[in-house]
């Protein structure tokens, strides 16, 4: 008995924990985006399926590079690499050139997420850190689409339902847009399967259901207040919540839990103006879609947003100095 | 009625089960009792005993003349043999009185005061807790005596009893309500006596249905309301209890007292009673012993001093790779390098674990999931105390509420970085004290 006793281990409470690991809740993402990452390659074909393996591939291996460049403890077994790598295709358009998904994939992981010292640390998302570097660098590809296996091709060739929109004046049906039988990015076409994956993790509460839900609400109420204002030229707001790359956005990519903020009051500041931002890009920029930005911009201001704290128990008002 | 909670908190696998139907068995005395002369908040008592001295149970054997602190009686007849600092729980040495048991049970009581509140004194009932060395049972150890005389500004209106006892594992609590349910309930009523107050509350979590029976059934001549609140750690934090069944806040860096209630633990009711009614100073307590390391886990009527290795021993002794030693609860316990350790006055149980791959000491980077910030009762944010902990900025962690914390680990515990919030936190803590302290110099 003594032998035991000279190895027990000693530590501040608690001595117990959850079995929740940084792992679990990476691979519960990965698992819920299985459907709309199938659905993806059987809309635009196998050759999306060669860019998602050379992404989580370059995504791994640039982060196993700048980890042992680092010295830092092995942390790949965590899985998030293979969340960029994944999401970073999603977001791409289907015909994008592979040299372009490593330098993307390369780009998210070193400059969006390394630098900052590595998961946990970064304050973009490491995966539209990766697409804003290459919308800036191959402005043409990134904007080169092709039409979906299935479904009406669009009066523009091509052209995605919010650059139909906006380019064209034409405005696509809600019922493709909600299953996805258009054009636009990979695997942001299917509102309906990103919804359906996503409820996992709402129930688990691996997603801050207050980004999500403040976000659609922005949207929907900015997208009727100017569509009530002008009907020909400002589409309704299922337009705007079901095409580009607004589900994924708000359900996958604001939610990344690294760069939102911390508090419920956080989120929804947070998503009110990721919403609030979309809608102005959309309608009033140069650009036919915004979410990628809307998202980034926003990621900025968390640092600011968790500086606010909660009321704390036993306190008149918020703690402030 | 609907069910009294709070806002966060945790609900860990409660593994009560091991324990909650073994009746309070008494342990056998050991060849040697070691009896630490610090077992409470406050000063440490002087030894009023020499090496060799014969003493009998129930007699004084450490006293201090300072306000705040409890005297400590002998828990059994015997000789001194030694007087001398042993390792204390919490993991430092402290001078502790070491008896060897004579086996003869004298004892010598004080005077019993009867067992009718309304014929007894209230100043006698406040003098008779003070002389029984009586501190807070539930883990704090608070001198007793203390918390029942509040200054003549702070008016106190309810007793809350706790019963909710939210720590896994440990059922001493829920034993003491079935088996010594009129104990609990007359030293309630003497409590009250003490304090003035007319109401009485019992809360017990909803997940101990038969005490609530009982004492509800004992309790009913009385004007005493007997609550179950919801099965949720850690809704026997005092704060989180009186928030869940007066909606009262305690303020921040206040007491209890300064919402007009006094929480007290079942089992110090009990102990009230007995010192009350028999003359019995504190010296032997309910102690569940359990955990997948333990043979046969059970709940034991220890005396004060029993190594735990003795405990142990009587609950079967250890099974399989132990991995840790915890006094306490696995939320707020503390875990122990060895089991030459005592039990003290405040030890509810004693926890021993099988080694598992959770308890490996490495954490990763916050990843900011925010689980902390939902099940924190006290509303701070874990997760950037520990960063700044972590960071060593403490001054910065003190306007985050750092000394709000009730250290209850609800947040380490659904970390899934496994970051130690609790150490961040308590190192946080005590280095503002160690500044707080120069800045005074």
């Amino acid at each position: 008995m003594e032998k035991e006793i000279s190895k027990v281990i000693v530590s501040t409470s608690p001595h117990i924990k959850s079995n929740e690991t940084v792992s679990k809740i990476m691979l519960s993402v990965i698992i819920t985006l299985l459907p709309a990452v199938a659905f993806s390659i059987y809309l635009f074909g196998t050759y999306v399926l060669l860019m998602y393996v050379v992404s989580v591939a370059t995504s791994v291996i640039s982060e196993y590079i700048v980890v042992k460049l680092r010295k830092r403890p092995f942390t790949l077994n965590d899985l998030s690499a293979v969340v960029t790598g994944i999401l970073l295709v999603m977001v791409l358009p289907p015909k994008f050139p592979i040299y372009g998904v490593i330098i993307g994939a390369f780009v998210g992981i070193v400059i969006g997420k390394q630098i900052f010292g590595g998961l946990g640390h970064n304050i973009f998302n490491p995966a539209l850190i990766g697409r804003a570097f290459l919308a800036a660098a191959y402005p043409v590809h990134i904007t080169t689409w092709v039409a979906p296996r299935i479904g009406k091709i669009s009066a523009v060739s091509g052209a995605t339902p919010l650059a139909a929109m906006k380019f064209g004046g034409v405005v696509t049906r809600n019922l493709p847009l909600f299953l996805g039988t258009v054009g636009g990015s990979v695997g942001e076409t299917s509102a309906l399967l990103l919804i359906v994956g996503s409820i996992y993790l709402f129930i688990k509460r691996y997603i801050k259901w207050q980004i999500p839900v403040s976000i659609f609400i922005t949207v929907a109420v900015l997208g009727e207040i100017f569509h009530l204002i002008n009907p020909v030229k400002y589409p309704g707001p299922l337009f705007h919540l079901l095409s580009g790359g607004l589900m994924i956005g708000a359900l996958y990519m604001a939610t990344d839990m690294v760069t939102s903020p911390l508090t419920g009051r956080g989120c929804v500041i947070f998503g009110i103006g990721i919403g609030t931002l979309v809608i102005v890009i959309r309608l009033f920029g140069g650009l036919p879609e915004g979410v990628m930005y809307s998202i980034l911009f926003m990621n900025a201001f968390v640092p600011l947003i968790n500086r606010a704290k909660p009321r704390i128990f036993g306190t008149e008002a918020v703690h402030e100095k | 009625m609907g069910v009294f909670s709070f806002k966060g908190g945790v609900h860990p696998p409660y593994n009560k089960d091991l324990t909650n139907s073994k009746s309070i068995v008494p342990a056998n005395l050991p060849k040697e009792l070691v009896i630490p002369m610090s077992q409470h908040i406050g000063a440490p008592c002087e030894p009023t005993v020499a090496v060799g001295d014969n003493v009998k149970e129930g007699q004084l054997i450490g006293k201090s003349t300072s306000f705040v602190s409890a005297p400590i009686h002998s828990p059994t007849s015997g000789k001194v043999k030694k007087i001398e600092e042993r390792l204390h729980p919490l993991s430092k040495k402290v001078l502790s009185v070491v008896i060897e048991p004579d086996g003869e049970n004298e004892k010598v009581y004080m005077e019993p005061l009867g067992d009718d509140p309304a014929k007894i004194d209230a100043e006698k009932i406040l003098e008779r807790v003070k002389e029984a060395g009586i501190v807070g049972m539930g883990g704090a150890t608070f001198p007793t005596h203390i918390k029942f005389s509040p200054p003549k500004d702070k008016p106190i209106d309810t007793l809350i009893l706790n019963g909710c006892e939210c720590e896994p594992y440990l059922t001493a609590d829920h034993r003491i309500m079935l088996e010594r349910g009129n104990d609990v309930v007359l030293g309630a009523r003497m409590i009250a006596k003490v304090l003035k107050v007319k109401r009485i509350i019992i809360a017990i979590e909803n997940n101990k249905p038969d005490a609530i029976e009982e004492l509800k059934s004992l309790s009913s001549p009385y004007d005493i309301e007997v609550v179950a609140t919801a099965t949720k750690y850690p809704q026997g934090a005092e704060k989180m209890l009186i928030k869940a069944l007066l909606d009262r806040e305690v303020p921040s860096g206040g007491l209890p007292m300064d919402v007009g209630v006094v929480v007290s633990n079942v089992g110090t009711s009990a102990a009230v009673c007995e010192a009350v009614r028999d003359g019995k100073p504190l010296i032997e307590r309910v102690v569940t012993v359990t955990g997948n390391a333990v043979k046969k886990p059970g709940n034991f009527l220890s005396k004060i001093g029993i190594p735990i290795a003795s405990l142990v021993e009587q609950a079967g002794g250890v099974e399989g790779n132990l991995g840790k030693i915890i006094m306490g609860g696995p939320m707020m316990g503390i875990s122990q390098p060895s089991m030459d350790v005592p039990i003290m006055k405040g030890s509810s149980g004693i926890l021993l674990l099988q080694k598992e791959d959770y308890m490996t000491l490495d954490f990763r980077a916050c990843i900011k999931c925010s689980f902390c910030v939902r099940v924190c009762p006290v509303h701070l944010l874990p997760s950037t105390l520990s960063i700044i902990g972590e960071a060593k900025k403490w001054e910065l962690a003190e306007k985050y509420g750092v000394n709000d914390c009730i250290e209850c680990g609800s947040c380490a515990y659904v970390c899934p970085s496994k970051r130690p919030i609790v150490h961040f936190i308590k190192t946080t803590k005590a280095k503002l004290r160690e500044i707080k302290a120069m800045e005074k110099k």
